[in-house]
């Protein structure tokens, strides 16, 4: 039903596409209409996928990475006071500098390869991670932290281990929902690190391409190169979406449970 | 519906071996309040109330008498308050040795019902008690759901494991806060009957505001009432626990716990 709602939609997009084009007369310059974007797709095929895959790896990496870092910062934010008096001011002040003011820095310093375009999503994708994840941390309810304190008083471990215990048991599945939302925030706008950091030097890559195409004018490969993004970036979204909530069984009959 | 089991209530019975903690049987507790001030209003002064050692005793009141303020103060989520003192019958400290249930289940959503009664085990890190949990499920009647996630069960079954959490400590002091108000009135009633069972031994702490619930748990009974609050003299019913509401004596004792009540309640409006 809603594969069938998506496709109705991407139709009639395309239908009015189509009508606007073959209307107005553009020129296959200025909006290509889609039947020419298809061609060029089909056309410029291995080119495309070569590039498209670049980029795929720049954005997975850079996801996994961000994912990581992002997990760990809220961590040590969530456990450590010094470390949230002294690190999270500078983590909201580093949101500050835009994203495309440093891409250039990072070009120079990490060269023209993938390297720069993973720093780069990492970094778009690390603040929404961390954020999300130490919410979480921090909303433990308080019946719980109460009840896993008293748990823990007959405990002879030492307090490091049941901070860990109380860490790994109570407050990070509690927290995984929120760190869930951050990553699929991340996902939703990992693609735009990898793109930029293509257009700012690189050899390959669709932001690269697209780039490319449109100094030659080529406007019907850059809008090939554009669908192939767009499907990428929601392939990447619903399958980690997917896969999140797999991984979180017992949010979905959460919600709709009455029975007394 | 509730999806429960009917054997249930005669789980306990039939097991050849019911629980009994090794150790320290029966601690008596004993409180002396001196004064509870919340946002500059007086909830509670001069109190002192008293834990007899293996005994169930009932403190009950209206809605935000600040009965639950008493047994959080015990379970150290209030700081003792100035002037105030918790003694015990062995003169060594509660730390450690209470167990806790609270009117919401809390039950680890992600856990299974088995997972959820070693949540204790895992948070101390110690070897996880697998025999004992596997014990008390039975205990409580839930062996078909052993491996089930709480969202799964019903209100009362969710309430049974809280139960059996709650025992899987083996504390000799437990403090119950409502514990089985959310219920409805017939799977409170057998619940009523399984804990009477298996808290037999246990210095037990029960707050609630039902005074049908009070003459069936408990060996002596507070009322609290007015404001600032008060304690009434113990009430020790007749008779075992569970009690049963058909006989004369419970009705007697209901309805002059009622009168009592009714009439805190109107003082105060």
């Amino acid at each position: 039903m809603r594969l069938l709602r998506a496709g109705i939609t991407l139709a009639g997009f395309l239908l009015i596409w189509g009508l606007i084009t073959a209307i107005l007369g553009l020129p296959k310059f200025l909006l290509p209409s889609p039947l020419i974007v298809a061609e060029a797709l089909l056309t410029h095929a291995s080119l495309i996928a070569d590039n498209a895959m670049t980029t795929a790896i720049e954005i997975l990496v850079g996801l996994i990475l961000g994912v990581l870092f992002g997990m760990v910062s809220a961590l040590l934010i969530s456990a450590y006071r010094p470390v949230k008096q002294w690190v999270f001011p500078l983590l909201i002040a580093s949101q500050a500098i835009p994203v495309f003011a440093i891409a250039p820095l990072l070009v120079l310093w990490l060269g023209y390869g993938m390297a720069p375009k993973i720093v780069m999503s990492l970094l778009i994708i690390y603040f929404p991670v961390t954020v999300g994840f130490l919410d979480g941390l921090n909303r433990t309810e308080p019946v719980w932290l109460n009840l896993a304190g008293l748990l823990q008083q007959s405990g002879r471990t030492g307090r490091f281990r049941k901070l860990v215990n109380l860490y790994l048991y109570i407050k990070i599945p509690f927290a995984l929902p929120s760190l869930a939302s951050g990553i699929r925030v991340a996902a939703a706008i990992a693609p735009i690190g990898a793109v930029v950091g293509e257009w700012v030097g690189a050899s390959s890559g669709l932001g690269y391409l697209m780039l490319h195409a449109n100094a030659r004018v080529q406007t019907d490969l850059m809008f090939a190169s554009l669908l192939v993004l767009t499907a990428m970036a929601l392939l990447i979204y619903y399958l980690i979406d997917a896969l999140l909530l797999r991984a979180l069984p017992w949010l979905s009959t959460h919600n709709n449970n009455t029975t007394q | 519906m509730e999806p429960d089991n009917p054997t249930y209530s005669d789980a306990a019975e039939s097991m050849p071996d019911v629980l009994h903690d090794q150790g320290e049987a029966g601690i008596g507790v004993d409180l002396s309040l001196d004064e509870l001030v919340f946002d500059g209003d007086t909830i509670l002064s001069d109190l002192n109330l008293e834990l007899e050692p293996g005994k169930i005793t009932c403190l009950l009141g209206p809605s935000g008498v600040g009965k639950s303020s008493i047994l959080k103060i015990l379970a150290g989520f209030i700081p003792l308050p100035g002037n105030s003192r918790v003694t015990t019958s062995d003169g060594k400290s509660l730390e450690g040795r209470l167990s806790y249930m609270d009117q919401k289940d809390l039950l680890l959503p992600w856990a299974s019902v088995f997972d959820n009664l070693l949540i204790g085990n895992r948070l101390r890190g110690e070897i996880p008690d697998r025999v004992r949990a596997d014990r008390l499920i039975k205990q409580v009647g839930l062996e078909k759901w052993r491996d089930s996630r709480p969202d799964t069960l019903s209100g009362g079954m969710r309430q049974r494991v809280a139960l059996a959490r709650t025992l899987m400590e083996g504390s000799s002091i437990l403090l119950m806060d409502e514990p089985f108000s959310a219920l409805d009135a017939i799977t409170k009633f057998r619940l009523q009957g399984l804990a009477a069972r298996l808290l037999t031994e246990k210095t037990v702490l029960l707050i609630t505001h039902d005074p049908m619930e009070a003459l069936r748990l408990g060996d002596v009974i507070y009322v609290l009432a007015g404001h600032p609050a008060r304690l009434s003299e113990a009430i020790r019913p007749e008779k075992d626990i569970p009690r049963d509401p058909a006989d004369d004596a419970f009705s007697q004792h209901y309805s002059a716990i009622m009168t009592r009540l009714a009439g805190e309640t109107e003082d105060a409006s």
